[in-house]
């Protein structure tokens, strides 16, 4: 199917930049990395008070920790897209007979990948810190962080391809994402948080995720916050692959 | 391509600009058309729509043979373009984008390797093919953009001002690649605002001024329009003084001054060039340069558009 064969064939031109440029997976690991070292102890103590999830300090704070990685890894995609704009790449793509959707969801399953290999390693690096996880559980998570890549990633397509230049995408997707996070409970758990500021992030789908992330690292597989955030997700992200198709289809460089 | 009433209406800050304002145009199969204005005169403009980059905001194209609203997965498939960005990516190998430009056009990998390397021969990039295209000349650059419009073999190529910006080795050769693709049967629309390239390079050409066809037709016929010669002459001091001295000659048809220069378009310039001369002498007036020469299509637009093409595209 058209669809699929170009969807890969924009995957390949992506993927082929990025593994010419592994530097940036170290570097977007770089950052959780130092959360986990430089930040996760001091919450050994707060672990202790009441409302605090189940599951230790690290069990708790690594789940946010990969969402944070989802999110603050693929909010940057837009930068190179708006580069590629200014060389007029997007413009002799879009001339080709190639699917618009292809053009979007090929290079955003990159991002996808380039995320999910991060989380995979921050994972990995945080076993030795006292994280527990179930193999079959960072393969859920692992599937459930790749999806908010992709989410954000398209986000970030889509609003590149709006502003068209550097100075107008940083401080909009960079001063949207930081609310998104904060109301996520990513750094500390929302349960522990006064009720209005919990009645607010109620509508943060992001909290969803973070909630689904933390009941699979305690094994709760089974639980049903894990279907809520991953059909979220799933939804979200189709809506948000289908505006940024639109985007590239009507783009003016 | 034939185009009716092509329109492009832009909103800018509540105001609407009409950038392209019903343009009418006749591209026969086969030819290379020039398509000529200044900056902002509505040229890309209209080149994006037809190679279906923007949508027109009123009329009618068939490019390719395809109806422009209608069908414009066809016209894709038919079509090559290259813009005036080029559209080659500085991190990667020219090779490797001729191939995937191939591979977007739905070529098995195998047949788009073997066209790459055609096209690598044909536009003599075989040193460069396999560099990063940021290391490229600026003529290098351009011969790649030039291949990637063509991996496909189209119908009809569009180039977006494909010569500005090169040194005139590189622009040479550049109008050598477009005659032969002219020469295998490929229509070739071009945008420029030389007019030396227009003149040297086309079969026919459309001036283009405020989004509205002001003039068209062969280089020869338009300049055949403005018809005998035109002198261009300055003299030491007032440019002015001469100007009002001989534009009411019965032998001059108009007279402007233009960069500093005396322009009279003649009936016969054999005939006013030593009526000139008198007239100068007779007023004292000493002159410094004079020229006679047949009307180029620089004179074909500052007669249709009050202005010169030379002075709005610097």
């Amino acid at each position: 199917m058209k669809l699929i064969r170009d969807t890969w064939l924009v995957f390949g031109r992506y993927f082929g930049l990025f593994i010419h440029n592994p530097v940036w997976v170290a570097l977007g690991v770089l950052q959780p990395v130092l959360y986990l070292v430089l930040f996760a102890p001091l919450l050994k103590p707060i672990a202790a008070m009441r409302g605090f999830p189940p599951g230790g300090a690290y069990n708790v704070f690594v789940p946010g920790l990969l969402v944070q990685l989802g999110m603050f890894g693929a909010a940057g995609v837009g930068f190179s897209l708006i580069a590629e704009l200014r060389m007029g790449v997007i413009e002799r793509l879009r001339v080709t007979p190639v699917s618009r959707v292809a053009l979007l969801f090929g290079r955003a399953l990159r991002d996808m990948f380039s995320i999910v290999l991060q989380s995979l390693i921050l994972i990995l690096i945080a076993l030795p810190f006292g994280l527990s996880i179930h193999p079959l559980g960072i393969v859920v998570v692992l599937a459930l962080i790749g999806l908010i890549g992709l989410l954000t990633a398209s986000i970030g397509y889509a609003v590149a391809l709006a502003v068209k230049s550097e100075d107008s995408y940083a401080p909009i997707v960079f001063t949207s994402a930081l609310p998104i996070l904060l109301l996520s409970g990513v750094l500390l758990p929302m349960s522990i948080a006064p009720q209005w500021l919990q009645n607010i992030a109620a509508i943060n789908p992001l909290l969803y995720a973070v909630d689904a992330a933390r009941h699979v690292f305690n094994d709760n597989l089974g639980d049903p916050s894990v279907l809520k955030g991953v059909v979220i997700l799933v939804v979200l992200s189709v809506v948000a692959v289908v505006i940024g198709a639109r985007q590239f289809g009507r783009a003016v460089a | 391509m034939e185009t009716r009433g092509l329109r492009r209406v832009f909103k800018s800050r509540g105001r609407q600009v009409e950038a392209v304002a019903g343009v009418d145009l006749d591209v026969r199969r086969g030819e290379i058309f020039g398509f000529l204005g200044p900056n902002g005169a509505g040229k890309t403009t209209t080149l994006r729509m037809l190679s279906t980059l923007l949508a027109p905001s009123g009329g009618t194209a068939r490019v390719a043979g395809c109806d422009l609203a209608t069908q414009p997965g066809k016209i894709r498939e038919r079509i090559g373009y290259v813009g005036q960005a080029g559209g080659a990516d500085r991190e990667i190998t020219g090779r490797t984008e001729l191939v995937f430009q191939g591979r977007l056009y739905g070529m098995p990998t195998a047949a788009a390797q073997k066209r790459a390397a055609e096209l690598i021969v044909m536009l003599e990039l075989d040193g460069a093919a396999d560099r990063k295209v940021g290391t490229y000349s600026g003529g290098q650059k351009r011969r790649l953009d030039i291949g990637l419009g063509l991996v496909h073999d189209p119908e009809l190529l569009f180039l977006d001002e494909p010569t500005t910006g090169l040194d005139p080795q590189s622009r040479a050769r550049v109008w050598e690649e477009v005659r032969k693709m002219h020469d295998r049967g490929t229509t070739v629309f071009l945008t420029t605002h030389y007019l030396d390239e227009a003149d040297a390079l086309c079969d026919r050409v459309a001036i283009i001024d405020y989004g509205k066809i002001v003039a068209e037709g062969t280089p020869e016929e338009l300049k055949r329009a403005i018809a005998g010669d035109v002198v261009t002459f300055t003299v030491a001091g007032e440019q002015q003084r001469a100007l009002d001295l001989v534009k009411d000659q019965d032998f001059v048809r108009e007279a402007r001054l233009e960069n500093g220069s005396v322009h009279l378009y003649v009936d016969r310039g054999e005939v006013a060039m030593p009526a000139i001369l008198r007239l100068l002498d007779g007023a004292s007036l000493q002159l410094m340069t004079v020229e006679l020469h047949r009307p180029s299509l620089d004179d074909v637009f500052l007669r249709q558009t009050g202005r010169s093409l030379r002075e709005t595209a610097a």
